[in-house]
């Protein structure tokens, strides 16, 4: 039941933060919720009507997104200009009734920093690879559907990130993960795709179970699933969550593992680039990936008050530590370019995970908004050369900077920006990293140490297998039997568009000089005890930037050179190193081979043979009884008893009629004998009885 | 005159016409006894109805009711006797049993 | 009242003559070979019932009897009779049934159930004197009793026609 009363009531005071903004402003604060309703909107009309439109149903998509792009730049320029933390929400039902009041379920949007930069992200983002989409999806014979679950999932990601209560926030949630299935699975013919889409599916469901566990945990203890209520009694000391915090710490950061890919949940985002490249680049690089990132910078007020979930970043930093390092490495050794991009993306996602379990969720926020647009980049200029020669594998590349210089010079950038070479995007915010990293204002100690280390090495990795990348791609002799071309314009302007992105897109948050992003993040109802450097850490710039500049160097003086086929050309068969990463640390094996194929196996079997011999021989076996049952009643009851009861009365019947048809002579006389006899009889009869 | 007497008779004559109808073999001669029943009960009737002795004299009107339904009969009867005859050239009632079972 | 009062009165004596009489002839119309023979017994004991009438009064009734009866069903009967038999005489085929005490049975069960029945009924009571007029006849037939006596005008209507109707040859 929806009850359209409540207005504007749960908005918290921050210190000088608009939170029910007039004027012009306050129409494009209170209209935000056209931003998640509008591809949503269009998912609907796609499926109704897309097919009958002159481009099928791709004008809805990019409409919607470029309504979402214009609107969240607005919002952007707005946030700028005065902060705005702003909440609506509508009240949808009520769970029990503890105490007078139950749980509240409502739906709402919230419209502060954190949400625009998401929105403009989104918005972005997605606008170029939407507009990409439509020349690469070109002759697919799924091509409505696909614009249709592009925009489930636009619509999806959006109500998550304006979500203030944490149910919604659920709900966004889910709806990218069907849509991620739906995408990733495109091409489902193929088996493979299928499997993909479900594994990714699985896993993220798994995690999920922690996601939810915070979820109920939190909400029952604090008694409302708004994020405000929760993040209030964090900044007034209520001790109950403070009991249960630590738990809901953990178990809200084990749900951002799966969405996120950090180990070991980072098992599907490789396998997931079996979908179309523009749902590798938007899902699986910038946005879906990143709700795990977004969930836990939300939340940071729980994990930086001490007494809550502040021990929870010390697993947070370690794990985001390892991934970002042990990833890189499996990028070392991949043919495919996508799966090289995909293990990088598992990486940076370990950084912003490295970066939220410092306490600096200004850096990691940063970064997600920087690696969105050089990794989409990235991304869909590997779909471009996927295109062109009709292959995924590097090895069937090779030279390609000849043919497609858009292509070549956009991804240079791309893997620049990636590569932290300032003054590209993605200098500045790996930087901050770094910075949080070395100063670890929460007092993370020795855990904080090697994971900068980890970070600088991971650094050194990833100029390394960008560099690979480059070289074995666009450089050398075309190994490939196709014929390689630039592709068509609707598909190499979004790669311009990014690529300006991504070398302005740093600038936002210089330290010392302009921090524009930061401001802007920190103003919010809760202050989230962020740390972020006053002024340019020039050591830690200056060891990152010198890791990065080794790594391109390595990667020339072993890739430069061109071979005669590709496999002397990838020059990295470092033996016992070599084939453990192959095999890609043995998890998908230890999965394999210790979750999937014993629950395929013995336990579906035992399971398949309770249904069968048990639940089945119950219904079957009342089943032969009722057959007995009855084949007793209809051969004893009914033809030995009733029936005989009835053919002896029919055989009497007739006997009796044999006998007396005698009667009937056909003389007149005897039968008037026999009326005057009988009415003789008759009247004697009266005599004596009255 | 007692009214007995003449029920009496009437009864003899009656039972001797039962004796005709159900011994004789002749069609004709079966209507013929059937012919001395319906007399018998003229004579029960004209008796009952001068025993009562209303004004409306009903006795004597149904037996002349009676008269002319057994004129009406006997016609009606022999012509059918006739029709057999011709069919069978016999007025054998014994012959007459095609309702036999 | 005795046999012996009862037969004093003049009128007993007349009645018990006739009644011999008929009964005599009743008897011989029911066992008598010849068929014409047993048409004229009939005629016997048609004219004794006449008799009676007219000792009861009912003069009308006697005489359409004489009419009616004698007149013409039993001129009927013998035209009957011609045409069922090329000559007449005795019939060289049997007019009885052999096994004829069934018949005796229930003859002698009726006579005796009826005079049983209508002994304990009227005992002795006696029969007022009295004549009934034609006239009040008349009266009685068409007034009170007109109905029916349309209805048996159309029954010998019916009886008319069904006589024609059987009588005539199947048109061929």
């Amino acid at each position: 039941m929806v009850s359209l009363a409540t207005l504007a009531a749960a908005i918290e005071v921050g210190v000088g933060v608009e939170t029910d903004p007039r004027g012009f402003v306050g129409v494009l604060v209170h209209g935000a919720w056209l931003i998640p309703v509008l591809p949503l909107v269009a998912m609907v009309l796609i499926i109704a009507v897309g097919k009958r439109l002159p481009a099928r149903g791709w004008e809805l998509a990019e409409a919607a997104m470029a309504f979402v792009a214009v609107y969240s730049v607005a919002l952007l320029v707005a946030n700028w200009i005065d902060p705005i933390a702003y909440e609506q929400h509508v009240e949808l039902s009520q769970i029990g009734s503890v105490g007078g009041a139950g749980l509240v379920v409502e739906w709402g949007w919230v419209v502060d920093g954190l949400s625009i930069l998401m929105f403009t992200v989104v918005g972005i983002v997605g606008f170029f690879v939407f507009t990409y989409a439509k020349g690469y999806m070109e002759g697919d014979e799924r091509f409505t559907f696909f614009f249709s679950a592009f925009c489930l999932f636009a619509g999806g990601m959006l109500v998550l990130v304006a979500a203030p209560n944490l149910v919604q926030f659920i709900v966004g949630w889910e709806m990218v993960g069907v849509a991620s299935y739906l995408l990733i699975g495109h091409w489902w013919e193929d088996h493979a795709n299928n499997a993909a889409a479900i594994k990714a599916f699985i896993t993220n469901k798994i995690a999920d179970i922690g996601l939810i566990v915070g979820v109920i945990i939190a909400g029952a203890t604090v008694g409302s699933f708004r994020i405000t209520n929760v993040l209030d009694a964090v900044e007034g000391a209520d001790s109950a969550l403070a009991d249960v915090a630590f738990w809901v710490g953990l178990a809200l950061f084990i749900g951002a593992m799966g969405k996120s890919a950090q180990m070991p949940f980072h098992v599907w985002l490789p396998d997931a680039m079996a979908g179309p490249t523009p749902v590798s680049s938007l899902m699986h690089a910038a946005t879906m990936v990143t709700a795990g990132v977004y969930l836990l910078g939300r939340m940071m007020p729980l994990y930086n008050t001490a007494g809550f979930a502040d021990d929870v970043k010390l697993i947070i930093v370690l794990v985001g530590g390892f991934t970002l390092f042990f990833a890189g490495l499996l990028a070392l050794v991949q043919d495919d370019i996508k799966k090289v991009l995909a293990y990088s993306t598992v990486s940076q996602l370990g950084y912003m995970t490295a970066a939220m379990g410092a306490g600096a969720y200004t850096a990691g926020l940063f970064h997600l908004f920087t690696h969105a647009f050089f990794k989409g980049l990235l991304f869909l200029a590997a779909g471009s050369m996927i295109h062109a020669v009709r292959s995924n594998n590097m090895s069937d590349m090779g030279g390609l900077r000849r043919q497609m210089p858009y292509t070549f010079w956009t991804f240079l950038i791309g893997s620049l920006a990636l590569a932290g070479i300032v003054p590209l995007a993605g200098f500045w915010s790996k930087d901050e990293i770094l910075a949080s990293l070395s100063e670890d204002a929460f007092g993370l100690g020795a855990a904080a140490d090697l994971v900068l280390v980890l970070a600088i090495a991971g650094a050194f990795v990833t100029a390394f297998y960008m560099a690979r990348a480059v070289y074995l791609s666009f450089f050398g002799s075309y190994k490939g039997k196709a014929e390689p071309h630039e592709s068509p314009a609707v598909m190499t302007y979004p790669l311009v568009g990014l690529a300006a992105f991504s070398v302005i897109a740093g600038w936002v948050n210089v330290p010392g000089a302009f921090t524009a992003f930061t401001d802007w993040l920190g103003a919010r109802a809760h202050a989230a005890l962020d740390h972020h450097a006053a002024t340019l850490d020039l050591g830690v710039a200056a060891a990152g930037t010198l890791a990065a500049l080794i790594g391109i160097g390595a990667g020339t003086a072993l890739f430069r050179r061109d071979a005669a086929t590709q496999a002397q050309r990838d020059r990295l068969r470092v033996p016992l190193l070599y084939p453990v990463l192959r095999r890609k640390y043995y998890f998908d094996d230890l999965y394999m081979h210790g979750l999937v194929n014993p629950i395929k196996g013995p336990v579906a079997r035992a399971v398949n043979w309770t249904n069968d011999v048990i639940i089945d021989g119950v219904v079957n076996g009342a089943g032969a009884l009722a057959r007995q049952l009855s084949r007793l009643v209809y051969a004893g009851l009914d033809q030995l008893g009733i029936d005989r009861i009835f053919n002896a009365a029919a055989a009497a019947t007739g006997e009796a009629g044999s006998a007396l048809r005698r009667v009937q002579t056909g003389k007149v006389q005897q039968y008037a004998g026999a009326l005057f006899a009988g009415a003789v009889l008759l009247v004697v009869g009266f005599l004596i009885f009255s | 005159m007692i009214v007995n007497q003449f029920l009496v008779l009437a009864a003899l004559l009656f039972s001797i016409g039962i004796y005709g109808v159900l011994a004789r073999r002749n069609a004709v001669l079966v209507l013929l006894s059937i012919e001395l029943m319906l007399a018998a009960v003229n004579i029960n009737l004209v008796a009952f109805g001068s025993y009562i002795g209303d004004v409306f004299a009903s006795g004597q009107v149904f037996a002349l009711f009676v008269i002319t339904v057994a004129a009406a009969e006997v016609g009606i009867g022999l012509g059918i006797i006739v029709l057999i005859f011709r069919n069978r050239s016999s007025a054998n009632v014994d012959e007459l049993d095609l309702m036999k079972w | 009242m005795g046999f012996s009062d009862w037969i004093s009165k003049a009128g007993n004596i007349v009645f018990l003559v006739i009644s011999v009489l008929m009964v005599g002839a009743a008897v011989l119309v029911v066992t008598v070979r010849n068929l014409v023979h047993a048409a004229l017994m009939l005629v016997a004991a048609l004219a004794g019932s006449a008799a009676l009438f007219i000792m009861l009064g009912a003069e009308f009734v006697a005489w359409t009897v004489v009419l009616i009866y004698i007149g013409a069903v039993i001129v009927l009967f013998l035209f009957g009779i011609m045409i069922t038999r090329a000559p007449t005489g005795n019939d060289p085929v049997r007019l009885d049934h052999k096994r004829r005490w069934p018949a005796v049975l229930v003859a002698a069960a009726t006579f005796g159930t009826i005079v049983t029945a209508t002994t304990l009924a009227f005992g002795a009571k006696e029969i007022p004197e009295g004549v009934v007029r034609t006239d009040v006849l008349g009266d009685s037939l068409f007034g009170r009793y007109v109905i029916p006596f349309e209805v048996v005008s159309f029954v010998l209507l019916a009886a008319l026609i069904g006589g024609i109707v059987l009588a005539r040859k199947d048109p061929e």
